[in-house]
């Protein structure tokens, strides 16, 4: 219901009202605002504390998650201490849980993704920021995002039938051939191996590192290109002088960022890694990560401890992923930060 | 005279040769990323096309041995998981995303929410699988469709939240100025004028975390677990498209293998219709959060 409006008196579009006498500016400004902002204290009121609270609740969904598994990990927590890290035992029947071998295959995995996804993610966003056209850069760009919109499932499935039996069949009797003598490339050949879960999460980790590194990229300022471009510069040559050194920090951390995914792939790994906690150093052999794991044996696991020890792995993943994001974000904020002021 | 000039020759020439290897290389590398797309997504059409038919969308599932069954459980299961997350999400991020935007807040607590938000999303998906697990499914006694979303909601929230404050703040700011200077209070103005015009924005943004989300299994492995049948209650196992595709895909049948490749046709086809779709109505403003 719309008060009537007395004589002298104007109403603001907000509600608020104040007498035409109290308007002019003359020391009399601030009693004007007050009116004003008394006009509706509760649509304001209801606003900041809606967004305010949706807030509260991102923020403390990260702490939520982290206290939550450490809960939940406690009686394998109490019970195996700072041996869980470093023990290679992993014997659901006698109950002795040890997390080296799920640590040792996330990061041999992961590492083998990045040494592919690293220098293929930097190049395509060079590629795509510094060679191709816009239109062109726009339709390629948008089927590099393609590869991260794919379900990890999807990736999981074509791994199995697809993947697996060509790394099997075709790469690595040629790794074996020329690189046999090396203890990474020997051994028997099954087709589930770390070397494909490694060549399933490059694919994955990819689009992840070139569009980081493509933001980082245009955050570099036009009159250095420019000023390089004047010089004479080549295209190559503006990348290395102007570009390059500019973005350094964002490229590691884009890459920083990728290790972070590559180190939380859930199923795609699980489907094609073997799922086998033993520490073998051949590439060939099959192995399991500490989030495979946790997708494999959680419906299965019969007793507490077990289940607890599970979580325990998904404790060790949180905190590491944890800190490699927050190290990443950081990394990538100092250089992007200028589109964050207001 | 004519040496000096030879050299330079010379150097131009590596120069060049340098600029062409190296931007060469450039190439082959977008090039060599775009194979396994088209890889994989030419072997899914393969495989998957001809197992999908009316029987695929409506029946059950059926025994391994019985020929024929479909996925329908799964297909409803996805939507319903994606539809129940996006209750609790939508409005968590929005509100989020509004915060975040909002110019006269404290620049340390929106910086501290926006890092939260972004190491949010680089959580792994399994780990928000035990959290929902701890948090519903224990209390609760069982797996459920609860649960379920409870865990998707948690990953989408983020996802909502930065495309949400993206969209928002490419609202131009003299918009925002000139509805506070006709005396219209700030609230309003962030919700009929901000909001409004950046409603297009949020909308893509949310249906790009609708497609991601769908396509999460990790985080549904033991909350919502699966169900052969077509559930009744949410407080029930929920069947999903991708748990689905997942058990079939590491079972030992034949049979189960040809339905998995046509679940995984169905899911990469919705959720790459939505990536597409979200590409058209954005356009190049609004970039992608990850």
């Amino acid at each position: 219901m719309v008060p009537k409006p007395a004589e002298k008196e104007l109403i603001l579009p907000s509600g608020g009202r104040f007498q035409a006498t109290s308007l002019p500016a003359q020391g009399e400004t601030r009693v004007a605002w007050k009116r004003l902002k008394s006009g509706l204290p509760l649509g304001q009121l209801f606003f900041d504390g809606f967004t305010t609270i949706t807030a509260l609740i991102t923020l403390s969904l990260v702490l939520a998650i982290s206290a939550v598994l450490a809960i939940e990990a406690a009686p394998a927590l109490v019970r195996f201490k700072a041996g869980f890290l470093i023990s290679t035992e992993w014997d659901p029947v006698s109950e002795q849980f040890g997390a080296l071998p799920f640590i040792y295959g996330t990061v041999v995995s992961s590492f083998l993704a990045l040494m592919v996804a690293a220098p293929l993610g930097i190049g395509v966003a060079l590629c795509l920021s510094e060679m191709t056209p816009f239109w062109l850069s726009d339709i390629l760009g948008f089927l590099v995002e393609l590869l991260a919109a794919i379900p990890s499932v999807v990736y999981g499935l074509w791994g199995i039938f697809v993947l697996g039996p060509f790394l099997r069949d075709v790469v690595e009797p040629v790794l074996g051939h020329y690189l046999g003598l090396l203890p990474l490339f020997q051994g028997p050949r099954v087709g589930v191996s770390m070397l494909s879960a490694g060549a399933i999460l490059a694919v994955m980790v990819v689009p992840y590192i070139s569009a980081v590194c493509r933001d980082v990229f245009s955050a570099v300022p036009a009159g250095l290109r420019e000023a390089a471009f004047a010089l004479g510069a080549t295209r190559w040559e503006v990348v290395r002088l102007a570009v390059l050194p500019y973005s350094i920090s964002g490229i590691v951390g884009a890459i920083i960022l990728g290790l972070g995914r590559a180190l939380g792939e859930t199923i795609a790994v699980a489907m094609v890694i073997g799922n086998r906690p033993v520490i073998s150093a051949s590439l060939f052999m099959p192995s399991t990560t500490l989030a495979s794991a946790i997708a494999n044996e959680f419906t299965e696991a019969t007793s507490d401890i077990y289940v607890s020890a599970l979580i325990e792995l998904g404790l060790v993943l949180i905190l590491v992923s944890l800190l490699i994001n927050a190290i990443a974000r950081l990394m990538i904020y100092k250089l992007t930060t200028q589109r964050f002021s207001q | 005279m004519r040496t000096i000039a030879f050299q330079t020759d010379r150097h131009r020439t590596w120069r060049k040769f340098k600029n062409a290897t190296m931007m060469g290389a450039t190439v082959a590398a977008t090039l060599a990323t775009l194979v396994p797309l088209f890889l994989v997504l030419s072997y899914l059409v393969k495989q998957g096309l001809f197992g999908i038919n009316w029987a695929f969308f409506t029946r059950l599932p059926r025994p391994v041995g019985e020929m024929g069954g479909g996925m329908g459980n799964a297909v409803l299961g996805t939507i319903e998981l994606v539809g129940l997350a996006s209750i609790l999400a939508v409005p968590l991020g929005i509100g989020t995303g509004i915060y975040l935007s909002e110019p006269g807040h404290n620049g340390t607590a929106t910086n501290v929410v926006r890092f939260a938000a972004d190491v949010l999303m680089g959580v792994p998906s399994i780990v928000v699988g035990i959290f929902a697990y701890g948090v519903v499914v224990r209390p609760m006694g069982g797996f459920s469709a609860l649960a379920g979303a409870f865990a998707l909601a948690t990953m989408m929230t983020p996802l909502v939240a930065r495309t949400a404050e993206e969209a928002l703040r490419l609202v131009p700011a003299e918009l925002r100025e000139s509805a506070l200077a006709l005396g219209i209070p700030r609230w309003r103005t962030s919700v009929s004028v901000v909001a409004r015009t950046a409603a297009r924005g949020i909308a893509t943004g949310v249906l790009l975390a609708l497609a991601r989300i769908a396509g999460e299994t990790a985080p549904l492995l033991f909350t919502a677990f699966g169900n052969q049948y077509w559930s009744t209650s949410l407080k029930q196992p929920i069947a999903a498209l991708t748990v689905q595709v997942y058990t079939y895909a590491i079972s030992p049948f034949e049979d189960w293998h040809r339905q998995a490749w046509a679940g995984a046709l169905v899911l990469t086809a919705m959720v790459l219709l939505v990536e597409a779709l979200v590409r058209l109505l954005s356009g190049r403003r609004l970039r992608v959060p990850r």
